[in-house]
């Protein structure tokens, strides 16, 4: 049943996707919608859209209540803010209203706020998923198949034309040309897959706050390519000096120390997708977070090597997130520009601080691959 | 919504039940109109309590707003509206689909006592649609009074006006010009219907009457020659600077809203909205002068009536329970059914046993005191009396006593700001009661008259701020004074205190500005 109020209740849900718009960088930079993901939706913490007045502030005013304790002992239940509610005239309290958005959503306001343009299908959605759909006529089949009506349709049909059809004696007999039987077409859809394989350094020189960055720039890139592409699977990759996968959970918690040897992730990278993702059907997108504190040169030139000859021509682009950390010499970036500099599949970025996980979502995502 | 398509009518059992209440009721001495009750389901319940308990207002987000934090604390069952009644001649109250019986009977009862308040409180006479203005004496009982309260009607036609207009200026427009209005909701004058007092309206035209000369008497064809153009105009010039430089307002003005819809530059449409909203804000001022004292009325009699006469055994636990939900202070709050209905009980007790007038007041024997019981069963009519004649200000200022703020553990609390949380203050009457009074006082909201509109020869709108102890809250007052200016057209002022200095905020449409300031 739709109530008259849908109308102003969809008015406010407009403002308030305005105000998550405004409010968008702050979101990302902050990461507080992680921690409140459910199924499909996430709680959005918008301030109250108060309407102002003229009214007095709010810290000096306090109230009257009713109940035991003495002078001096904090109100029961003190984590309200504002105790009291239901007092004559102060209907003011600091709520934070939350709002449920759907991911989907949430993408889209990402994707327009960013300036994000939708991603260009390379023609690698070869896979189809065929099903039968019956939408046609034809004149032979089985018997389970029959098209009764249309039979009846024919037979009727044939039966006034030659005269011999009795208004008063209805009585309609089909002959085996007219029989009709449903008949099937295979349909082919193009499923369009792709697969986001996140690999992070978890050497000794990554710290929390690193790894916090990570997780932030993961979900947004998840929420954006999960929008995209239907379908979309996730795969993680961790390491230090060797390379192991590991589930969700363990990607962003593990803390590990030891050495940086980013070749081995490479590899294992490459395997996952050999193994897993023929290139000709999947949009691949391997994204790599690290501090870009490589164990030597000579590793170095293995990943480039990797690259050149194992990755890149399977992947749709290769990002690399580089996070700046106090221990890291950050000179893995360089060495991936100076090597593919004029590569187009290949994206970096640095993330200096959490502020800056808006603008490299939008040197990963902004060009459409 | 359409009343029509859906079936909101009562099932035969609850109409057997409405009656049997009403009769009690009645009995009861209750007076009440005549109240049609209605059964809705969850969703149109929060719908309608969304809009303040009519089924059709103007479009607004923050109707949206509300039904979508109703509708979502329902679901998580966090709270539950069981009760909701309108103020309006019939009155219209509605009941949950799937509430138990006992609640229903319970909603039922409690309705009568709201409607008894309604008809015979003097507060909401102001509400009468056909003596508005010009209300003279409030507590004079009038037989057979039986006021044009079409309040439902009013409020639809209203959504109808405003949608015209966002029909005309989109709804962008119209929208944001109801957002300003609602900005200066409360700046209007709630005594204003008891006033009687509607400024002359011709006394201003007087002012804006041409200025004429005296001329000398002349013929026709020798006045041009007697009565120069010149000299005319010079005169003229002359008069009008001695003419006595009149002040706008004359009085200081707490019907802000009253004054712009008179004095702003605004269009048409624009003054037809800050109509509405004044209207609609004036009909919400007597539920908010009682709060406690209309809510302690209906719980009073409904739980009379329920536990005397309505319930049967098996349904008293039910009712127990679900009334003492109603009357819980959680966590130390300010309940005002419970308050109400303890303090109306408490009336009724000391009236029973004459415990009032001059022998008590003067009697120092606490022990007689105790004891004090002249048999007079005053009570029950001291009560239909106040809720009468009293409002929450006046109701609490008379009778809330040391006694019974004792026996209610009422206190004060205030913001800690060492410990950073809400604390417990103080227990003494005095101070109790003081902040009680304070918080009732013009709803907790400040008082804000117009005294200047033309402010330094300028044509601004200078505000003054009645500082009583508490600072404005610093962004909303911007806020605030942005709609003003939106409305005025030219720089508003406000003359308050900061820290206690006086300072004027001014607002030009462009920047804010605070400068210390004398009055």
């Amino acid at each position: 049943m739709s109530l008259k109020i849908d109308q102003d209740h969809g008015r406010f849900r407009q403002i308030v996707r305005g105000r998550i718009r405004q409010n968008l960088r702050k979101y990302i930079s902050q990461g507080e919608l992680i921690g409140r993901k459910g199924k499909d939706l996430v709680s959005i913490p918008i301030p109250q859209i108060d309407i102002p007045r003229f009214r007095f502030g709010d810290k000096q005013r306090g109230g009257v209540g009713q109940g035991d304790g003495n002078p001096g002992d904090p109100l029961g239940g003190s984590e309200d803010k504002q105790p009291g509610q239901g007092q004559a005239g102060s209907d003011a309290s600091d709520h934070i209203l939350e709002v449920d958005v759907t991911l989907d959503e949430l993408a889209a306001i990402l994707g327009e706020e960013l300036e994000l343009p939708d991603i260009q299908d390379k023609g690698k959605s070869k896979i189809s998923n065929a099903h039968d759909r019956y939408s046609g006529i034809r004149r032979v089949g089985p018997e389970s198949l029959r098209h009764f009506k249309r039979t009846y349709r024919e037979a009727l049909k044939r039966m006034i034309a030659s005269g011999s059809f009795q208004p008063s004696r209805p009585i309609v007999v089909p002959v085996p040309d007219d029989k009709r039987y449903r008949s099937w077409k295979t349909i082919t859809e193009p499923v369009v897959n792709a697969v986001i394989i996140y690999m992070m350094d978890v050497s000794g020189s990554m710290g929390d706050e690193q790894k916090e960055i990570v997780r932030i720039e993961s979900f947004w890139l998840d929420a954006w390519l999960t929008k995209q592409y239907k379908g979309l699977e996730s795969r993680f990759i961790i390491h230090d000096a060797i390379a192991r996968e590991v589930d969700r959970d363990t990607f962003f918690h593990t803390r590990e120390s030891g050495g940086t040897m980013i070749s081995s992730a490479y590899k294992l990278c490459s395997q996952i997708i050999d193994a897993d993702y023929p290139a000709d059907e999947w949009n691949i997108y391997p994204f790599h977070f690290s501090d870009g504190d490589n164990w030597s040169m000579d590793d170095t030139l293995a990943c480039v090597e990797l690259m050149k000859n194992h990755l890149l021509p399977k992947v749709n682009m290769f990002a690399y997130g580089q996070v700046e950390s106090p221990y890291g010499s950050g000179q893995f970036i360089k060495d991936l520009k100076e090597h593919f500099s004029r590569d187009e599949r290949v994206v970096v970025s640095e993330i200096r601080d959490k502020d800056a996980i808006v603008g490299s979502i939008k040197d990963f995502l902004g060009k459409g691959k | 919504m359409s009343k029509f398509a859906l079936n909101t009518a009562l099932p035969r059992y609850l109409r057997v039940e409405q009656e049997r209440i009403e009769k009690f009721a009645k009995a009861f001495g209750l007076d009440f109109f005549p109240v049609i009750f209605e059964m809705l389901t969850y969703d149109q319940m929060n719908e309608i309590a969304a809009y303040g308990g009519f089924p059709s207002r103007y479009a607004h987000w923050r109707f949206g707003m509300e039904y979508e934090q109703l509708s979502k604390s329902y679901e998580y069952g966090l709270s539950k509206i069981y009760e909701m009644v309108i103020n309006n001649n019939p009155s219209y109250a509605y009941l949950l689909e799937g509430n138990s019986l006992t609640d229903q009977k319970l909603v039922m009862a409690h309705v009568f006592g709201h409607v008894d308040f309604f008809k015979n409180n003097f507060c909401f006479r102001a509400t009468d649609l056909d003596t508005r203005g010009a209300i003279i004496d409030p507590v004079k009982k009038l037989s057979g009074y039986d006021p044009d309260r079409r309040w439902i009607d009013q409020m639809a036609n209203h959504g109808a006006r405003i949608s015209r207009h966002i029909e005309r200026w989109g709804i962008n427009k119209v929208e944001a010009f109801v957002d300003q209005c609602l900005s200066l909701e409360n700046l209007i004058d709630p005594w204003q219907p008891f006033t009687g007092r509607q400024a002359p309206r011709d006394e201003e035209k007087e002012d804006d009457k041409p200025i004429e000369v005296p001329k000398l008497a002349a013929k026709e064809y020798m006045d041009s020659y007697i009565n120069p153009e010149e000299y005319l105009e010079a005169q003229r010039k002359k008069m009008e600077q001695k003419r006595p430089e009149k002040k706008k307002p004359e009085q200081p003005e707490r019907d802000v809203l009253k004054f712009l819809l008179d004095h702003a530059p605004l269009e048409r449409w624009e003054r037809d909205v800050l109509e509405v909203i004044r209207t609609e804000a004036y009909y919400f001022v007597p539920q908010k002068q009682t709060k406690i004292m209309n809510e302690g009325w209906a719980s009073y009699w409904h739980s009379k009536m329920m536990t005397e006469k309505v319930l049967s055994a098996s349904e008293i636990i039910d009712y127990a329970d679900n009334n003492a939900g109603v009357m819980a202070t959680s966590s130390g709050r300010f309940n005002p059914y419970k308050v109400g209905v303890e303090l109306y009980r408490y009336i009724e007790d000391r009236w029973n046993k004459g415990r009032f007038g001059r022998e008590w007041e003067e009697c120092n024997d606490l022990d007689a005191k105790r004891s004090w019981d002249m048999r007079l069963g005053l009570g029950r009519k001291k009560i239909f009396q106040v809720r009468a004649l009293y409002n929450d200000v006046t109701f609490i200022d008379e009778f809330l006593t040391p006694e019974f703020v004792l026996d209610q553990k009422m206190y004060t609390f205030g913001f800690s700001g060492r410990n950073d949380r809400y604390e417990i203050e103080s227990r003494e009457f005095r101070e109790v009661k003081e902040k009680l009074l304070f918080q009732l006082t013009n709803f907790g909201d400040p008082y804000i008259r117009v005294i200047d509109a033309n402010y330094g020869n300028r044509g601004e709108l200078l505000l003054e701020h009645q500082h009583a102890g508490l600072d404005l809250r610093g962004d909303y007052a911007k806020e605030t004074l942005g709609a003003l200016v939106r409305a005025w057209k030219r720089p508003v002022a406000v003359a308050t205190k900061v820290d206690n200095k006086p300072v004027l905020l001014r607002y030009d449409g462009k920047e804010h500005t605070m400068t210390p300031y004398k009055l």
